[in-house]
């Protein structure tokens, strides 16, 4: 226990970061009972309204409760962003890993993942999305094939550099068959840096999502999410900001915690990079 | 150089064929039959029937993707399903405040970055750099969007200093055409000034740490030499590197921005078509980021040699 503390104390942007992580998680598990108002009831009488006691953060254009919606939009963004930070690990790490040790098609992956690179992440979901119904799991899959080229790249260069090495050299001549050389001695070597990784890409997906909500080609406007909540305010936003006020600072400052939470777990990783960047 | 160039050249074509391969197959590639769904839910049997021959879905694909392939080197985007323009005619036309925007973000970016960066390397652990280091942390997890909505609230609604949305081209007199699109740069360069600053503090703190450079100083060189002509050189090509791979986070943004500031250009033309599901446009626009992003790390790519000489190619 006072290790932990001990950790945390000497990694604060962890406990920070990780603190606020936690307390949106809570607030998306429970959503029903945060915000009494269902985020979906329509009330054509309470249009627009600024934000009172009745309606915390005031409501929409389809007198919907922005703050009901708000509450509920960290589901939908930490859903994304869990999802496609997991998804994209996996399937990274197997391509990786299998590119990195066998030639014929290493060369082949890393030709597509190059391609796949050079097209802005946005623009490939838009690809994705233009060509199937808007759904949340079709935005996931989306954001996912954008992301895997990163995942890819870091496990196969791990994988390339790790296996130069002596112990995995030593565990060849012993013996060890490749299967057992990649998951016993490769893979457990690629964890940290993949952890540092997959936090980061779980803050770049709940931003793509955000982003193409707000464009319209992301989660169906009905659905609260963050950037369907600010899409919605777009027509209105110069006489009641509140309506993409308070979406935009839970978005924010969700993408500041996880990005905090990735640089202080890379600094606890790589104490030589921590006093650096 | 010269057999390098070639060779870093022709590396590009099979990256670009992937993108190419990607944006024309994933028609094929979509769930059910992709004319039914382009023609969307109202469309009439001759509706899908003409979407099916506008984009040949008819013949095998090999044979589509081939044809297609020539057209698009000839400059043949196809046409919108919609209007039936030229896609390559609609992009041609939304190119100017798109360019210019991201042109614009380009020079700020890297003028503001780079000293922002040297200094708080300079200046190791004072509180010019944890301030500069917190900055760059924040707004690179503030999203563009967000930070565009921020600054058209504080200075083109409460302060009334610049237009709060919309574009005017350059036809309207150069001054008024930059002035429409100030906002949104300072927007986009906000992700994009935090990567460069933090990129160039790191590698300089790196730099500034070497032998050579203690070896200057022992052998008195002043602080300003140190600073300009030893160590900033030496910690060119990790900067230049981000700066071009930095390039995809513009673009991505540059698309956002315009939906923010209503800047009819090539972000937009792309939410529209996203709307009415026009694909050849969506494909169209990609082609040419896509393009644009391998030319940008190519011609970094060469460029190394020029920052730094001891590369052998």
């Amino acid at each position: 226990m006072s290790q932990a503390f001990k950790f945390l104390r000497r990694h604060p942007t962890i406990f920070v970061g990780g603190t606020i992580v936690f307390l949106l998680i809570l607030m998306a598990i429970f959503a029903p009972w945060i915000a009494e108002k269902d985020p979906m009831a329509l009330s054509p009488i309470h249009r627009a309204r600024v934000p009172s006691e009745r309606f915390w953060f005031g409501t929409d254009l389809l007198g919907r409760d922005v703050f009901a919606r708000v509450v509920y939009g960290a589901r939908i963004s930490l859903i994304v962003g869990i999802s496609v930070a997991l998804l994209s690990a996996v399937i990274g790490t197997i391509i990786g890993l299998t590119s990195g040790f066998v030639k014929w098609i290493d060369a082949i992956v890393m030709r597509i993942m190059d391609g796949l690179m050079s097209i802005p992440t946005i623009l490939l979901a838009i690809a994705l999305i233009a060509l199937t119904r808007a759904s949340l799991e079709n935005v996931i899959i989306a954001i996912t094939i954008a992301e895997v080229p990163r995942v890819v790249r870091l496990v196969r260069g791990l994988a390339l550099s790790l296996r130069e090495q002596p112990y995995v050299e030593a565990a060849i001549a012993a013996g060890a068959s490749p299967v057992r050389v990649v998951f016993k001695h490769i893979f457990p070597n690629t964890i940290a840096a993949l952890t540092v990784q997959t936090t980061y890409i779980c803050g770049l997906a709940i931003l793509a999502e955000a982003s193409l909500s707000f464009i319209g080609a992301g989660i169906p406007p009905s659905i609260p999410s963050w950037g369907n909540i600010m899409a919605e305010g777009r027509a209105l936003w110069q006489i009641k900001p509140h309506m993409i006020a308070f979406p935009a600072l839970f978005l924010s400052i969700t993408i500041l915690a996880i990005n905090m939470l990735g640089d202080g777990l890379r600094d606890a990783i790589d104490p030589r990079m921590a006093k650096r960047i | 150089m010269f057999a390098y160039t070639i060779r870093r050249l022709l590396l590009t074509l099979p990256v670009m064929l992937v993108v190419a391969l990607f944006v024309y197959g994933l028609l094929d590639l979509a769930p059910g039959d992709p004319a039914v769904f382009l023609a969307g839910e109202e469309a009439s049997l001759e509706d899908i029937a003409r979407i099916r021959e506008t984009l040949g879905l008819d013949q095998p694909f090999y044979h589509r993707f081939t044809l297609w392939l020539l057209n698009v080197l000839q400059g043949d985007l196809g046409s919108s399903l919609f209007t039936g323009v030229p896609v390559s005619q609609m992009i041609v036309q939304r190119m100017p405040p798109t360019f210019t925007l991201m042109v614009m973000t380009l020079i700020v970016s890297v003028t503001i970055a780079i000293p922002l960066g040297a200094l708080a390397a300079w200046r190791h652990n004072s509180r010019y750099d944890r301030g500069v280091m917190i900055v760059a942390v924040l707004s690179f997890s503030l999203p563009t969007f967000v930070v565009g909505y921020m600054l058209a609230w504080a200075i083109g609604i409460e302060m009334r200093w610049l237009p709060v949305q919309g574009y005017a081209p350059f036809s309207q007199g150069i001054w008024s055409s930059i002035k429409t699109l100030i906002l949104p740069t300072l927007a986009l360069s906000s992700v994009y000034v935090a990567l460069i600053t933090r990129i160039t503090r790191a590698t300089l703190l790196e730099t500034l740490s070497q032998d050579y450079i203690r070896t200057a100083r022992s052998k008195g060189v002043g602080n300003q030499d140190i600073l300009f002509r030893h160590a900033l050189k030496n910690a060119a090509i990790p900067v230049i590197t981000v700066i071009g791979s930095g390039v995809a986070l513009l673009i991505s943004g540059a698309v956002v921005t315009e939906t923010v500031f209503s800047i009819p250009g090539l972000g937009r033309l792309t939410v529209d078509a996203i709307l009415r599901r026009d694909y050849p446009i969506i494909q169209g626009v990609i082609l040419l980021f896509s393009f644009l992003y391998v030319l940008v790390n190519l011609v970094i790519d060469l460029l190394y040699r020029v920052f730094d000489p001891r590369i052998k190619y």
